[in-house]
C-alpha cells in the first residue's frame, strides 16, 4: 500500500474546461502534476487487481492447456483436449449448475419481489425494521445458516412431515425433485438452499429501484381507472426493471458457481460444477482439469450475462 | 357463506403483504433454528436433532478446541482486509468519480469484473498463481485474496456517494480561500464518509464470512467459516450456534442503534 499522493483532488472544473494560454514553466509543471493525480490514485488499487485478479486468470488459462504431474511439474503443451475430456465427463454437473441456478433465481424473484414491494410501499414506519430483518441474517455465517436447513429439512422434521401429510412428497418424487420420503440430499433441498442463500441479493436491488418510483404515478394510474394489477403490470414492474436485472445477475452468477449448498444439502447426484472444480483442485490435484472447468464456467457465465443485458436493454446499468 | 367472504376479501386485498411476510419468515427461519439449537444438548456429535434444553454451550462458548482461535483469526483478517480494501478502493473511487482520463472505461470494467465472477473461478485461479509461484499458503495469501475481492465493493459504494455530491460545496470552500488540502479534509472527505463507511462495513462482512476463496487459498490455516465447514464433516459443536446467534444479535443491535442515532440527528436539525 502506498500512501495517497499529496496533491488532492480539486473540483471537477480542475481538469475540464478550455485550454489555457501558455504559462510559465512552474505553472505548467503544476498542471502536469495535477493531470497525473488520477493515475497516482489508481496505481496501487489497479496494481492489486492486475496482479491478483487479471494475472491469475491468464495463468489459469495457460494451466488449462498444460500437461504433467505434480512430481514432474506441469508444462504448456497446448493440450486442448483437456477441455473436451472435462466437458465429456462433467457436462451433467455443468447443466445441473445452470438449471439449479436458473430455478433458484426465478424463485428468488418470485419470493423477493413481494417483500421488496411491501418494504418500499406498504411498510410505513416499519420500513427500517423490515430492512434490518432482511440484512441481519447476513451476519450469522452463511455456513451456519445453511447447516440449519439440515435441521429444518431433516427426515423426521416439520417440512417432511407437512409435505407428507399433504401427499406432496409423492408428487415431488414423481417429478424427480425428491426421492422417497426424504427432502434432504435431493435437488429440492439444494435449490431451496440456493434460493435462501441468494435471496437478499435479489431483494436489495429490487427495493432500491422500487423505492425510487414516484408514488404519484400509482395515483395517476388509478385516476385513469387502472385496476391494481394493471397498475403493477404497466407502471410498477416496468419501472423496477433495473432492479430485476441487477437482482437476477447478482443471484444467478454466484448460484451457478456455488458448491456449498450442493455439498451440505445434496448427495452425490446433486453435485454442481463448483463441486467438481473444488474436488479436482483441492483433492484430486488435477490442476489442468480444474482450470479448464473454471475457464468454461467463467466464459459461459460472461456470455449469458452479456446476452441477458443486451436483451433486457439495461446496458447503462453497468 | 357470509362469514367467509370478508376473510377472503381481506386476504385478497393483503395478498402482497402476506406473501412478503412469508418471504421474510423464510429468511429468518434458519436464524431462529440456530438460536433454538444453541440451547440443545445433542446426543451424538451432530447438532441437527433436538434432544433437551441446556445452557452448557452458552456458559462455555470457547469449549471446543480451535474454534475461538479460528474466530480471532477471522476477525483479524477482516479488520486488515477492510483497511486495505477501503484505502485502495476509496482512491480508485475518487479517481473514477472526479477525473476524466484515458482508460477510464477499462478501469471501470476491471473494477466491475470481480463482482461478476463466480467466486470459485477467482479462488481457483488465484490459488493456481500462488502454487506456481511457490508461495506458502497462509494468513498473507488469504489477506491478499480478501483485499482483492472486497476492493470492487468499496469502489462501488464510495463512487456512488462522491458522484452524487454537489460540486459547488467544494467550489464554495475554495472561494473562501481554503487550500486544496483543507477542502479535501474538511469538505470532501466528511461528505464522502457515509459511502466509505458502508464500503468498509461491507468489506468487513464479506471478508469475515468468506468461505470459497479462503478455502482455496488458506493452506492449513483455519478461519471461522472453514472451521464450520470442517465441523459439518466431523461433527457440529453447539458452540457454533452460540457464535452464530451472538453475531446476529450484535449486528441487529448495532444497526438499530445506528438507525436510531441517525433519525434522532435528523429530527434535531
Amino acid at each position: 500500500m502506498t500512501a495517497p499522493p499529496k496533491t488532492t483532488p480539486a473540483g471537477p472544473t480542475a481538469t475540464a474546461g478550455p485550454t489555457r494560454p501558455p504559462a510559465a514553466p512552474a505553472v505548467r509543471r503544476a498542471a502536469v502534476r495535477k493531470r497525473l493525480v488520477p493515475y497516482w490514485l489508481l496505481l496501487p488499487g489497479m496494481l492489486w487487481l492486475l496482479v491478483f485478479f487479471v494475472a491469475p486468470m491468464v495463468y489459469q488459462a495457460s494451466t488449462s492447456i498444460q500437461t504433467g504431474s505434480l512430481e514432474a511439474g506441469f508444462k504448456v503443451t497446448w493440450h486442448i483436449s483437456t477441455y473436451w475430456d472435462a466437458l465429456a465427463e462433467y457436462y451433467p454437473q455443468f447443466l445441473r449448475s445452470v438449471l439449479y441456478a436458473a430455478t433458484a433465481t426465478a424463485l428468488c424473484l418470485l419470493l423477493g419481489y413481494p417483500l421488496a414491494y411491501v418494504i418500499a410501499f406498504k411498510a410505513g414506519r416499519w420500513r427500517n425494521l423490515l430492512m434490518v430483518l432482511v440484512i441481519a441474517p447476513f451476519f450469522t455465517s452463511f455456513l451456519i445458516r445453511t447447516l440449519a436447513w439440515k435441521t429444518i429439512l431433516s427426515d423426521g422434521g416439520p417440512v417432511v412431515g407437512a409435505l407428507n401429510t399433504l401427499h406432496l412428497l409423492d408428487l415431488t418424487d414423481w417429478i424427480g425433485l425428491t426421492q422417497g420420503q426424504r427432502v434432504l440430499a435431493t435437488p429440492l433441498a439444494v435449490v431451496c438452499g440456493l434460493t435462501y442463500n441468494f435471496l437478499p441479493f435479489m431483494i436489495l436491488p429490487l427495493y432500491t429501484s422500487l423505492e425510487r418510483i414516484d408514488g404519484r404515478l400509482h395515483e395517476a394510474a388509478q385516476d385513469l381507472y387502472a385496476r391494481p394489477f394493471t397498475t403493477f403490470r404497466k407502471v410498477t414492474f416496468p419501472l423496477s426493471m433495473p432492479g430485476v436485472v441487477a437482482g437476477t445477475l447478482l443471484t444467478f452468477i454466484p448460484a451457478a458457481g456455488d458448491y456449498i449448498n450442493a455439498e451440505l444439502l445434496g448427495s452425490t447426484d446433486e453435485k454442481m460444477v463448483g463441486n467438481v472444480i473444488q474436488s479436482q483442485f483441492l483433492r484430486v490435484l488435477d490442476y489442468p482439469t480444474a482450470a479448464a472447468l473454471s475457464f468454461l464456467l467463467m466464459t459461459a457465465i460472461l456470455a449469458m450475462v452479456t446476452v441477458y443485458i443486451r436483451k433486457s436493454g439495461t446496458e447503462d446499468l453497468l | 357463506m357470509p362469514l367467509l367472504r370478508p376473510t377472503g376479501h381481506w386476504i385478497r386485498r393483503n395478498l402482497v403483504v402476506i406473501a412478503g411476510l412469508g418471504t421474510l419468515a423464510y429468511l429468518i427461519l434458519p436464524n431462529v433454528v440456530v438460536l433454538v439449537f444453541s440451547f440443545n444438548k445433542p446426543n451424538g456429535r451432530f447438532n441437527y436433532e433436538w434432544q433437551r434444553f441446556s445452557t452448557d454451550a452458552w456458559s462455555d462458548p470457547c469449549g471446543v478446541a480451535d474454534m475461538c482461535g479460528s474466530l480471532t483469526l477471522s476477525l483479524k483478517l477482516a479488520v486488515w482486509a477492510t483497511i486495505g480494501a477501503t484505502v485502495l478502493g476509496t482512491m480508485i473511487a475518487f479517481a473514477l468519480a472526479r477525473y476524466r482520463f484515458r482508460a477510464r472505461g477499462a478501469v471501470s470494467s476491471l473494477v466491475f469484473l470481480p463482482m461478476a465472477m463466480p467466486e470459485v473461478v477467482m479462488a481457483a485461479s488465484l490459488a493456481t498463481l500462488f502454487l506456481n509461484m511457490g508461495v506458502d499458503f497462509g494468513f498473507w495469501t488469504i489477506l491478499i485474496a480478501h483485499i482483492m475481492f472486497c476492493l470492487s465493493f468499496v469502489v462501488t459504494a464510495v463512487k456512488a456517494r462522491v458522484m452524487s455530491m454537489d460540486p459547488r460545496l467544494e467550489q464554495a470552500a475554495q472561494d473562501l480561500y481554503a487550500t486544496p488540502a483543507q477542502t479535501f479534509w474538511r469538505v470532501t472527505l466528511p461528505i464522502a464518509a457515509p459511502g466509505i463507511a458502508s464500503g468498509a462495513l461491507l468489506s468487513f462482512a464479506l471478508s469475515f464470512d468468506d468461505f470459497v476463496i479462503t478455502n482455496f487459498n488458506a493452506g492449513s490455516t483455519v478461519t471461522f467459516p472453514m472451521f464450520v465447514w470442517g465441523s459439518a464433516q466431523r461433527g457440529t459443536p453447539v458452540q457454533i450456534n452460540v457464535i452464530g446467534t451472538a453475531m446476529f444479535a450484535i449486528a441487529v443491535l448495532c444497526v438499530l442503534a445506528g438507525r436510531l442515532a441517525g433519525s434522532r440527528r435528523k429530527r434535531s436539525r
